[in-house]
Parts: structure tokens; C-alpha cells; sequence
């Protein structure tokens, strides 16, 4: 069965970054179809924590830092326009949030590292270090053993099941086709486009192609000159029954989420496509959310899950147009909540070489060929 | 309505459910004596506040959840002894955001 | 006396049986017999699962009310009192891992405490659930199963008055007669067969008349049923629950006929089906039966499973009632035993012998039941406004508006709306999900899959699980 559909740019990838992205085409007036795997993929969207993190990221590259800042300054906007489109509130907040030091040493030197990327950006970078009388206040429910936190003023938290569905309704809304169960084995130049074949010999063509399959681009970027050094990290996470507020403001590894559990995570290991839950690494997440908060002693886990984070080796997002096939497009990161909002907003204008593009190049795969060299 | 047909020779104690003082029999399954006591509702959604009451009595559901002493637990899995107190769980339960 | 565990936290044992049902008490006994190192655990109190629940505790006159075949469940409990079987009682599975050890909680109803055992080999006989039947206002105070009112009859003697038992199936006859024993008659029994489960179920009448002592039994209750007076409605469609905060009515169409029915209770049953929360958390293979509208481990004829070291046996690898579930624990212990290496082959093979033939008998029925109880699509597909999530309020019109969004299984629908992420963990939602999703998209149940399953199987404290971290976490 084959199939001739014409489409300006097809999506690889209908998680977080896939649709942001095609939803951001699909407001610049673009055709686009979304190609997405089934129940079964990995869908690292899945396992994602729901954060809108600006602290901690880009410390050794201050690009990724003002990245992901502009990205948290756009959320409000972006978040307002998706609910007032699909009627879905998002339950975003972003009234700062904490990296919780459980000692003196660590606090300081993250903070030290944090003044120096301060100084990067110009001093945009609104952070404090709170000791722990002072993060009791804001806190009361910290524990006693916690020295300390990191509180930076630009980070927030989000819904992302409902930023999924929201953006997986929006994009149909505005008339982007979303093809399911599809498995796109290769891509190859064709008719001045791209001829996508999929299982089951159907064959898509169009003219552009960003692919942001996840974990699949390992299998699909090298045949199109990429070098997509891409590799699964697992990260487990816990989530409690729906407990009375006890957190004001969401940390890296805790957050009580809107519907009322508590979220607590996550893990990072390098255990290939393995994305099991296990026994140490759950029972190591539950004892550091009851040394910061106690009371959750007595909170019962309601469920666990582990997703494989799509990870670059400088943990920073890939953005790269093929030089051997330039209407074909690399994207991959994994802090996909964070960047939606400049998923959609302002990387569009990047895969349309638009004149107020954003300047990406410290994400471009140039970074990977040097250090081989 | 429940109605208890043995005639046990098991002590008779005393619990309170939200406040209230019931009597059971020392040991008794506590959803069983909720019942038999003419409790309709034991705790309340999260989401909508709608009543709910133990379903399936086999541990299984988690419709029958209560509080004691602070912990969320089965009433269907959960004896009664003297003294016990019981309280419904009541939604809706505010997170940070709106909901 | 029952041999407890008490210390140490980590046990080592040759055989370990997760459920302490006919299936479980069966393949304990046979693995003790034949040498094995025992560990029987259950989260009850006392061991006789759901369908002999307190079968011990229970007083005579309690014990006759609830029939002959209740009463059979006390020859296995006895059975259990042997020096090779040790047992845990109100421990909560929570964690089972593919090298067959076994994390679970003790001291259930709180403060909950872990320990672990592991097994050379694992026979999983957790048994079945109920069917869930989301009927409008299914969620109501004053809806329960029908097994839940057997529970409280057999554990607690307690008796629900003028109940309304609604939906089909064995258990609801035998519900029915036990209260008519008890002196607290339902007040009516509403029953979704139709002519066409009739007419379908005729093919296997063979079957039937092979298993005709269960024929019997059901014509003895009907008996009972009709001599009591308890009216009964056949052919019961557009069934829908109702009340201000508690049940206050049933309504219905029969035979061309609306009713409404006052009462204060009632007691659904659309069958059971296997609990595969276990099976499923060990990524075990599973296929969809389409004749018991379930999913099912998939095993061999001793119950083994896609991992070497773990069996299914009861209702849990697929529905066939209480003796074809003591026979077929008997049956997967001779297979753990080969296994184990304390049978040869052609010992396990001649022990096989007499049960494979009584299972053969026992099961025979089986087709039949199935085809003539099939609770029709209206029940397991309800109309959009009908909560199928309980623990989490979805409707199945939501998961219809997912399905139209592009979710094409169960757990993309669980991460759209929730259904699947409360404490049950989708024991009462997961078929009907599965189910709508594959009618919406025109899929099999198999391809559509259902939800992945994690430990903790059951809700357990944090503190529970901190305790079981390593001083030195590894943590990023």
C-alpha cells in the first residue's frame, strides 16, 4: 500500500518536541504531517518531570543558559495562547524554584558556579542562596538535615501531560495531519523533496523533514549525515498519593504537581534501552525526599515509572540542518518541557531561515567533529 | 442497609468514624463495620468531591480508603480495635496550582 | 499451628506461591510434598483467598449458609500445615523481580514494614478480579460487587438487605442463594443474557453436559431462587444506577419493559477476569482471549511462562473456577518440581496423569459459561458520560475524544487523562480502556496492548521504601 501525500515539512517524532515544533510551523502557514510510533515507543514524553528549569543548565556554555531562559520568558505567553485555544488548563507556575543541598560544601560550590555564568549573562541570572533558616520559611515542611537551596527566580513548573494534549489538539486544530502507529525506517532524497518509506510500504513525500524521533534518530540521523551522538539515559521517578499543599515551590528533584502528589526524582543511568523501574534506585529517590520533607514518611507511593532521556554528550540540545540533505533538519534534546515554548516559537523561524531566526550555532553537531578531531 | 447475622460472642468495642462513635466487634473488618454501623459515604474524590463507599472488599479498589493516624489505608484491610480512630478522606485536595 | 516468619528480613526458598487460593494451597501442598522449601504469602489474614475467604474462622451455621463448596476450601487450609511450608499473612506484594525475588510490606492497615524473599522458582496464583462493569452511577455509595458481598458473608457475617444483584454470570446464582440461606433475600435479580447468549452457548453444549454436575448446581439454585420468590428480569439492557449521594434506584428495560427498582444496594457481576498486575510488571507475554474477553499470561501445560523461573496457576493464567484452579496448582508444583530437579520427567508426567484428565473434566463446561454469560458490548463500552476511571473520574467519552487525538493504546490514554495513574493502578479500568481504544481505532485488544504495570503493585509508605536504600545512596 503506498501512498502519495504532499506535505511542506514532515515531522519525525510526535512527542513534546515534535509537536511544539509542528506547531509553531503550522502558525507561520506551513502543510505539515507528524509521524509518530505507537503505544509501545519509548516516548520519552512520558517520563518527563514537568519542570521549567533555568538554573543549572549551561553552566560550561552560557548559549544553553540564555536559551533556556528565553524559552521560560516565553512560556507565559505561549502557555495563555494554548489554553485559551484548546481550553485546557496547563497549571503553569513560575515563581522560582530550589536545587536542595543536603550540605554546606556542595551549596557553596554550585553557587560559586553560578555567580561565574551570572557573569556570562550579563547578570541576568536572578538567583539566591538560601541557608536553612531562611529556606524554612519559605518551606516549612523542610526537613532538618537540609543545609540549604538554590533558589533561581526564573524557574517554574508545568502540567506536561496536559501541555501534551493540549499541543496534540492544537495542531490538529490548526491543520496538521498527526499519522500514528507509523515507522519510518528511512528517508531519501526524492523529486526535489524527500521520500519518507514507512512499515508496511507506505511512502511519503515532502519537502522538508525535521527529525525529532527521540531516541530514534540514532537509527535514522547517520544514512542522512548526521552524526547524531545520541545515547539513552534512564531516569526513574515516583509520584505519591494526592497529599494537602506541602510544597510552595517545585525543586530539580521534588514537586507536588497540581492534581496534588508529590513527584520525586530522578535518576540518571547509563543502562542502555532498559527503561525498568528498580528496587535501589526508587528506595534511594524515596529516602531523599524524607530526608528534605519528613512528612512524606508517611505518604504512600502511588506509582513509579523510568523513561530514557535522549542524551547528547554535552547534554545540550543538537539543532542541525544537513549539509548533504539541506531540507532535512536534526533536533534533539531533553528538556523538552522547558524548550517548548522556544520549540514553537522561535526554532521555526530557524528551519525557515527567517531573518529574526535564533543564532543556534553552539548547538550545531560542529561541536561533536572538533572534539573527534 | 447491612445487617450483622451472627450472633458472635466477640467483645464489643468502640471506635469513632469522623468524630462520631460507632461499635463494632473487637476484630471486625472495618469496611464490614462501617456498614453495619449505617455509614453511607467514607471519603470523598479528589477531583469532583463525589461520595464513595468500599466496592470491591478484596483490597483491590482503594475506594475504601480512610485515615488512621495519618496514613492513607484500607478500610477493608484494617481491623477494628478498641479506641480506633477513623477519619473519612475528604476531597477535592488542593495542589499549588489550579486545577 | 501454621509456621510463621519471623526473622531474618531476606529469605531463600525453593518454591515461592503468591496467593493463598485454591490454586496457591494446592501447589504449596504439592511442592512441600515433594520436598521443596515453601514460602506461601497472602495479603489476608488468614489463607483461603477470596473464594474460600475465612473458611476456618468461619462458624458452622455460617459455613452451611454458604454451601458445600465453600466448606471444601477448609480440607486445602488444613493441607497447609506441613513442616516444608512457611507462611506470611497480611504481607503485601509490591515488588516481584524477573530473578524471582519477591519485596513485600507486613502489617497491613499501616506502618508497613519491608522484607524479601527470594525463590528458586515463583507460582503466581493472585486469582482473578471482577469484571469491571461501569454502568451510569456504578460509582455511587451503596454499589459494591457481587464478591464483595460474598466477602462480607463468608469474613465478617454481614448481609447486605434487599439487595438488587445485577449483571451475569455463576456467582451471581450462587450470591443469590447463599442470601436466601442467610434469611436476607435480594430483591431481585437482573440478568444481561440474552437470547443470543443462549443461542451462542448451544454449540458447546457437549461441554456441558460433560460438566453437568455444575448444571445441577446452577438448576438447584434457580430452584432455590424462584422458591424464595425473588423475582427475576431477563434480558436486562440500558441498565443505569441512580441517587442523591447513595444509591436510591435501579432502572432498566426488559422484555420490552422499563422498570425502576427501589433499593438501597447493589451488587454487580459481568465475571471475573485474571489479575495480571504481577504478570504484567514482569513484562510477561500476554495474549487477548477473546472468548473470556480477558487478558492471559501465556503458559504451557505446567503453567510455565516466558520466564523460566516463573508460573501462573488459578484463575490468574485464565478463568476456570476453584477445583480447575486446585487442580491446576497441583499440576504447575509437578512442573516446579521437575524443574527443581525433584521429579524425573516421567514422574512428573505419571503424577500429571489422573489431574490433566480431572482438569479436562472440570474445564469442560468452561466454553459454554463463557458464551452464554458474555456481558454484552453496551456494558463494557458504556455511553461517553459514564465514568470508567474510578480512582481518577475519566469517562469513556474522554477516551473516545483520546482516541480521536491519536492515541492509539493505553498508556499514551493514561498519559492524556490520567486513567490508569490512581491507587488501583487500572485493576478496574484497564479492560474497558483497552477495550474503547480498540473499538475507536478498529484494532485488536492484542495490538492495543494495556497499561504498562510497575511496582509498587500496591500503594506503599515512603518510609517503607527508604528503608530499603542503601546508607550510601546512589542518587544523582
Amino acid at each position: 500500500m503506498s501512498e502519495n501525500m504532499s506535505s511542506e515539512y514532515a515531522v519525525i517524532g510526535g512527542g513534546v518536541v515534535g509537536l511544539s515544533i509542528a506547531h509553531g510551523l503550522l502558525k507561520l502557514g506551513k502543510r505539515v504531517a507528524v509521524f509518530d510510533e505507537g503505544d509501545d515507543a519509548f516516548r520519552a514524553s512520558r517520563g518527563n518531570f514537568g519542570l521549567i528549569w533555568v538554573q543549572g543548565k549551561g553552566l560550561d556554555q552560557p548559549a544553553y543558559a540564555r536559551w533556556s531562559r528565553r524559552s521560560a520568558t516565553a512560556w507565559r505567553d505561549y502557555a495563555d495562547e494554548l489554553t485559551s485555544a484548546s481550553g485546557l488548563n496547563l497549571a503553569l507556575c513560575q515563581s522560582g524554584g530550589y536545587d536542595y543541598h543536603m550540605n554546606e560544601e556542595t551549596l557553596a560550590s554550585t553557587a560559586v558556579s553560578y555567580e561565574a555564568l551570572k557573569g556570562k549573562l550579563d547578570g541576568d541570572y536572578p538567583f539566591d542562596i538560601l541557608d536553612h533558616g531562611t529556606l524554612k520559611k519559605e518551606e516549612p515542611g523542610i526537613g532538618g538535615r537540609v543545609a540549604g537551596a538554590l533558589l533561581h527566580h526564573q524557574d517554574g513548573h508545568v502540567n506536561p501531560l496536559r501541555l501534551l494534549q493540549a499541543l496534540a489538539s492544537e495542531v490538529r486544530r490548526l491543520g496538521g495531519v498527526i499519522r500514528t502507529r507509523r515507522y519510518v525506517e528511512n528517508i531519501k532524497a526524492a523529486d526535489g523533496g524527500y521520500r519518507l518509506s514507512l512499515k508496511h510500504a507506505e511512502q511519503v513525500f515532502t519537502e522538508r523533514v525535521v527529525l525529532c524521533a527521540g531516541l530514534g534518530v540514532m537509527d535514522l540521523g547517520p544514512d542522512l549525515g548526521f552524526i547524531a551522538p545520541i545515547r539513552p539515559q534512564r531516569g526513574q521517578v515516583l509520584i505519591t498519593e494526592k497529599l494537602p499543599p506541602l510544597m510552595n515551590r517545585p525543586a530539580s528533584t521534588l514537586r507536588q504537581v497540581n492534581e496534588g502528589g508529590v513527584q520525586i526524582g530522578a535518576s540518571k543511568e547509563e543502562v542502555g534501552l532498559d527503561d525498568r523501574e528498580t528496587l535501589p534506585v526508587t528506595a534511594a529517590l524515596a529516602k531523599h525526599a524524607v530526608d528534605v520533607f519528613p512528612a512524606l514518611s508517611k505518604a504512600k507511593l502511588v506509582r513509579s515509572w523510568s523513561a530514557l532521556r535522549i542524551m547528547s554528550p554535552d547534554g545540550l540540545p543538537i539543532y542541525q540542518q544537513s549539509r548533504e540533505n539541506p531540507g532535512v533538519f536534526l533536533v534533539t534534546c531533553h528538556s523538552g518541557i522547558t524548550l517548548s515554548a522556544a520549540h514553537s516559537r522561535f526554532l521555526p523561524l530557524w528551519l525557515e531561515g527567517k531573518t529574526d531566526a535564533p543564532d543556534l550555532t553552539s548547538f550545531s553537531e560542529d561541536r561533536f567533529s572538533v572534539q573527534a578531531a | 442497609m447491612f445487617r450483622r447475622l451472627d450472633d458472635q460472642d466477640a467483645k464489643v468495642v468502640t471506635f469513632t468514624f469522623d468524630g462520631q462513635m460507632l461499635e463494632a466487634r473487637d476484630g471486625d473488618n472495618l469496611a464490614a463495620a462501617l456498614l453495619v454501623a449505617g455509614v453511607i459515604s467514607t471519603r470523598t474524590t479528589s477531583l469532583s468531591g463525589a461520595p464513595r463507599a468500599p466496592f470491591c472488599m478484596m483490597g483491590a479498589c482503594y475506594d475504601c480508603i480512610i485515615e488512621i493516624n495519618g496514613e492513607t489505608v484500607q478500610a477493608c484491610m484494617t481491623a477494628v480495635t478498641e479506641g480506633l480512630e477513623v477519619r473519612p478522606i475528604v476531597g477535592p485536595v488542593a495542589g499549588t496550582g489550579d486545577d | 499451628m501454621l509456621a510463621r516468619l519471623q526473622e531474618p528480613a531476606m529469605t531463600e526458598f525453593d518454591l515461592i506461591v503468591l496467593g493463598a487460593g485454591p490454586a496457591g494451597m494446592a501447589a504449596a501442598r504439592t511442592g512441600a510434598d515433594g520436598g521443596a522449601k515453601v514460602l506461601l504469602i497472602d495479603e489476608q489474614t488468614s489463607p483461603g483467598g477470596q473464594i474460600y475467604r475465612s473458611v476456618l474462622e468461619a462458624p458452622e451455621g455460617r459455613r452451611h449458609q454458604l454451601g458445600a463448596d465453600y466448606a471444601d476450601g477448609r480440607a486445602l487450609v488444613r493441607a497447609l500445615e506441613h513442616e516444608n511450608i512457611s507462611v506470611e499473612f497480611s504481607a503485601t506484594v509490591w515488588r516481584v523481580d524477573d530473578d524471582a525475588t519477591v519485596t513485600y510490606s507486613i502489617g497491613g492497615g499501616g506502618g508497613g514494614v519491608a522484607r524479601q524473599a527470594r525463590g528458586q522458582h515463583l507460582i503466581v496464583t493472585t486469582g482473578a478480579l471482577e469484571r469491571p462493569l461501569p454502568v451510569p452511577g456504578w460509582t455511587l455509595p451503596g454499589v459494591m460487587t457481587v464478591g464483595a458481598a460474598q466477602i462480607l458473608l463468608k469474613a465478617s457475617g454481614v448481609a447486605p438487605e434487599r439487595a438488587v444483584l445485577a449483571g451475569s454470570g455463576p456467582l451471581l446464582y450462587l450470591l443469590a442463594s447463599q442470601l436466601i440461606a442467610a434469611g436476607v433475600p435480594p430483591a431481585a435479580l437482573i440478568e444481561t443474557q440474552t437470547w443470543r447468549n443462549y443461542f451462542s452457548a448451544l454449540k458447546f453444549s457437549p461441554g456441558a453436559i460433560r460438566g453437568w454436575r455444575h448444571l445441577m448446581k446452577g438448576r438447584n439454585m434457580l430452584r432455590q431462587i424462584r422458591a424464595a420468590g425473588v423475582p427475576r428480569y431477563r434480558g436486562a439492557k440500558d441498565i443505569s444506577i441512580s441517587g442523591d449521594g447513595s444509591v436510591s434506584a435501579i432502572t432498566f428495560a426488559a422484555a420490552g419493559r422499563c422498570y425502576e427498582l427501589t433499593c438501597d444496594t447493589v451488587l454487580l457481576h459481568g465475571g471475573v477476569i485474571p489479575n495480571i498486575q504481577i504478570t504484567r510488571s514482569l513484562r510477561l507475554d500476554h495474549h487477548w482471549d477473546d472468548r473470556q474477553l480477558c487478558f492471559r499470561p501465556r503458559t504451557d501445560v505446567w503453567g510455565l511462562t516466558s520466564n523460566p523461573l516463573i508460573r501462573v496457576a488459578g484463575d490468574g493464567a485464565g478463568i476456570g473456577g476453584a477445583e480447575a484452579a486446585r487442580l491446576n496448582g497441583h499440576l504447575t508444583a509437578f512442573g516446579a518440581l521437575e524443574r527443581l530437579g525433584r521429579l524425573t520427567v516421567t514422574a512428573r508426567d505419571a503424577k500429571a496423569a489422573p489431574l490433566r484428565a480431572a482438569l479436562a473434566r472440570e474445564t469442560a463446561i468452561r466454553p459454554f459459561l463463557d458464551a452464554l454469560y458474555r456481558p454484552p458490548k453496551e456494558l463494557r463500552q458504556p455511553a461517553d458520560d459514564v465514568v470508567i476511571c474510578r480512582c481518577e473520574e475519566v469517562t469513556a467519552g474522554d477516551i473516545r475524544r483520546y482516541a480521536k487525538l491519536g492515541c492509539t493504546g493505553p498508556n499514551q490514554a493514561k498519559a492524556f487523562g490520567r486513567s490508569g495513574m490512581g491507587p488501583c493502578q487500572g485493576r478496574y479500568c484497564g479492560l474497558t480502556v483497552t477495550e474503547l481504544l480498540a473499538e475507536a481505532n478498529g484494532l485488536p485488544p492484542d495490538d492495543v496492548g494495556y497499561y504498562h504495570i510497575r511496582s509498587p503493585l500496591k500503594p506503599i509508605s515512603l518510609g517503607e521504601l527508604a528503608s530499603l536504600a542503601d546508607d550510601n545512596p546512589q542518587k544523582d
